[in-house]
């Protein structure tokens, strides 16, 4: 248990894609070496559009095990500011899909509906969101991601999102 | 070998593909539905051949799974909660009928109240059924054993049926690594089904008969010894399957940490991973913790339970269901396993997950340091609002 786990909470709104977003980030870490081990699952349950829903990602160097949902999350990223609770996070680093700068210790504001809006012609944020996680999380990168896009996205999609989440992490990458 | 990212139910879908199942027989119940879309694309596509038959209920999709085995072919079906309940009355047909028929149940609460999430309460209920139990603990292992359980199934010292249980939404709808073997690997290891026990024009017999009071305890200690004799084909199975495949398995039981272990959890399904990261920890910190993992419910580890508990002081049974007005289920198989074999050990049990409630590491822990105690009661975790 001495190798660094990183453990990821994504907070979006039914049809954001959260889950996906969860889901590529694991299998870009996943697939992209040996040696490297992910879970993704949602906060399961059914399906709303709208509703609050909350998609986890653990990532290691080891197989995992625990399949309880996060709860000392190193990040915690935010596909919809109005989720965000505006005050610094307990644990780990926030990274919220906003235009605002919310001037907190921990929190980084994203543009991502602004960046998928440009891109894809819809505030579809959520590989956006995974390209700027992508420039903070070591083992995470634009070749990974890519494989991670490849996994989980239909064909007719992956095209125009691999342009939003390199453009998401070289903006990312630029401001750290 | 290629690798995925896939669930668990994507898993058990490909390793199932790689069985080439002539007959699929399904009715879609949350959370095994991805299971059999999965499969009903790959017929679609071509990727397998196989009859997909769409049935009406689950009554009838473990009825048409006994006709198609009747007829001397490899079957697939899968269910969940009230699905099994629903096609109970089919479960000892099949396994009278010694038909080895390989059903996927995703283990999941049962009503009322109205619950879609994961518990062990459907399949627990059935093991008096007939039916080979097993209980995964990852998507990988689930994969792998859809292409034992065909093997252990349809060997003919056995000839039962065989239930693969996986935890509804922690194993079947998330997301990990997973080795998805070759197609050529799994026809060496598991060669086309050929039985005598079906319907033949060209020497036809009698099926499903009755019969009377002179010779209905026969057929069913038959049916006893083949589930006994699974004890046997089970690690020939495994060591089998580690040679072709490279993975090994440790037959009706996993044993972590357990030998010098005095505080030993046992318990079943994907909760099992968490117990071990646990016991991991609480070994750094000098606790003598151990877990001891049921791999099959039927048939049950009997000696397997009792040897590896023989120098424990304080064990809990950790389980996702209860059997009102006792205990959970597996409580009471272990408790009575340990009668008389010499352990002297407390045992105690702790019911848990019910409803798809999480099982946090904190809970784990709580349940080791109240094993310093020595408890031997019967208690929920969960029970307080949050």
């Amino acid at each position: 248990m001495t190798e660094k786990r990183i453990e990821i909470i994504w907070y979006g709104r039914g049809g954001q894609g959260a889950f996906t977003a969860a889901r590529i980030v694991g299998a870009a870490y996943a697939l992209s070496r040996e040696d490297r081990y992910a879970m993704a699952f949602p906060s399961f349950g059914p399906e709303r559009r709208g509703a609050p829903v909350k998609a986890f990602t653990k990532l290691s160097q080891a197989p995992i095990n625990d399949r309880s949902q996060v709860s000392s999350p190193d990040f915690s990223l935010y596909l919809d500011e109005g989720l965000f609770p505006r005050r610094p996070p307990e644990q780990g680093m926030a990274l919220v899909n906003s235009r605002e700068n919310f001037g907190l210790d921990g929190v980084i504001s994203f543009d991502a509906s602004g960046l998928a809006q440009s891109v894809l012609g819809a505030p579809i944020t959520n590989t956006a969101m995974a390209g700027a996680l992508g420039a903070l999380v070591e083992g995470l990168d634009v070749r990974s991601l890519g494989i991670g896009i490849e996994a989980c996205m239909p064909a007719r999609l992956r095209q125009k999102n691999l342009a939003v989440m390199e453009k998401a992490y070289a903006e990312m990458e630029a401001c750290t | 070998m290629t690798r995925a990212f896939v669930s668990g139910n994507e898993a058990f879908a490909q390793g199932i593909s790689l069985c080439r199942p002539a007959v699929i027989s399904a009715y879609p119940i949350t959370p095994q539905t991805i299971v059999v879309e999965r499969l009903s694309e790959m017929v679609a596509d071509g990727k397998l051949v196989s009859d997909f038959i769409h049935v009406e209920s689950e009554h009838s999709a473990m009825s048409c799974a006994i006709g198609a085995s009747a007829a001397g072919v490899r079957v697939f079906t899968a269910t969940s909660s009230q699905g099994l309940l629903y096609m109970a009355e089919c479960l000892p047909y099949a396994a009278g009928g010694r038909f080895p028929i390989v059903m996927m149940n995703a283990d999941r609460s049962v009503a009322l109240p109205w619950n879609i999430y994961g518990d062990q309460s459907d399949s627990l209920s059935q093991i008096s059924s007939g039916w080979i139990q097993f209980y995964a603990m990852n998507a990988q292992e689930a994969l792998d054993m859809a292409i034992m359980a065909y093997r252990i199934a349809e060997d003919p010292s056995v000839s039962i049926p065989f239930m693969v249980n996986l935890d509804g939404f922690n194993l079947t709808h998330t997301y990990e690594n997973v080795d998805i073997p070759a197609q050529d690997a799994v026809d060496g290891f598991l060669p086309p089904y050929k039985t005598d026990n079906r319907i033949d024009l060209e020497e036809p017999v009698n099926m499903g008969f009755s019969a009377g009071p002179a010779y209905n305890t026969l057929f069913k200690m038959g049916e006893h010894q083949g589930m006994l004799n699974a004890k046997c084909a089970i690690p020939a199975i495994e060591d089998e399957f580690f040679k072709v495949f490279g993975r090994g398995y440790t037959g009706l039981v996993e044993k972590h940490r357990l030998e010098d272990a005095e505080l030993v959890i046992i318990t079943l399904g994907c909760v099992s991973g968490l117990c071990m990261d646990v016991t991991d920890r609480l070994r750094e910190e000098g606790v003598r913790a151990g877990v001891l993992r049921i791999r099959y419910m039927r048939p049950f580890p009997d000696e397997e339970v009792s040897s590896a508990l023989l120098g424990a002081k304080a064990v809990c049974v950790l389980e996702k269901d209860v059997s009102f007005g006792n205990a959970g289920t597996v409580f009471g198989e272990v408790r009575s396993a340990l009668y008389g074999s010499g352990c002297s050990c407390t045992v105690c049990n702790r019911i848990a997950g019910l409803g798809g409630r999480d099982i946090s590491s904190d809970d784990i822990r709580c349940i080791f340091e109240e094993l310093r105690d020595g408890p031997s009661d019967v208690r929920f975790i969960g029970g307080q609002t949050s």
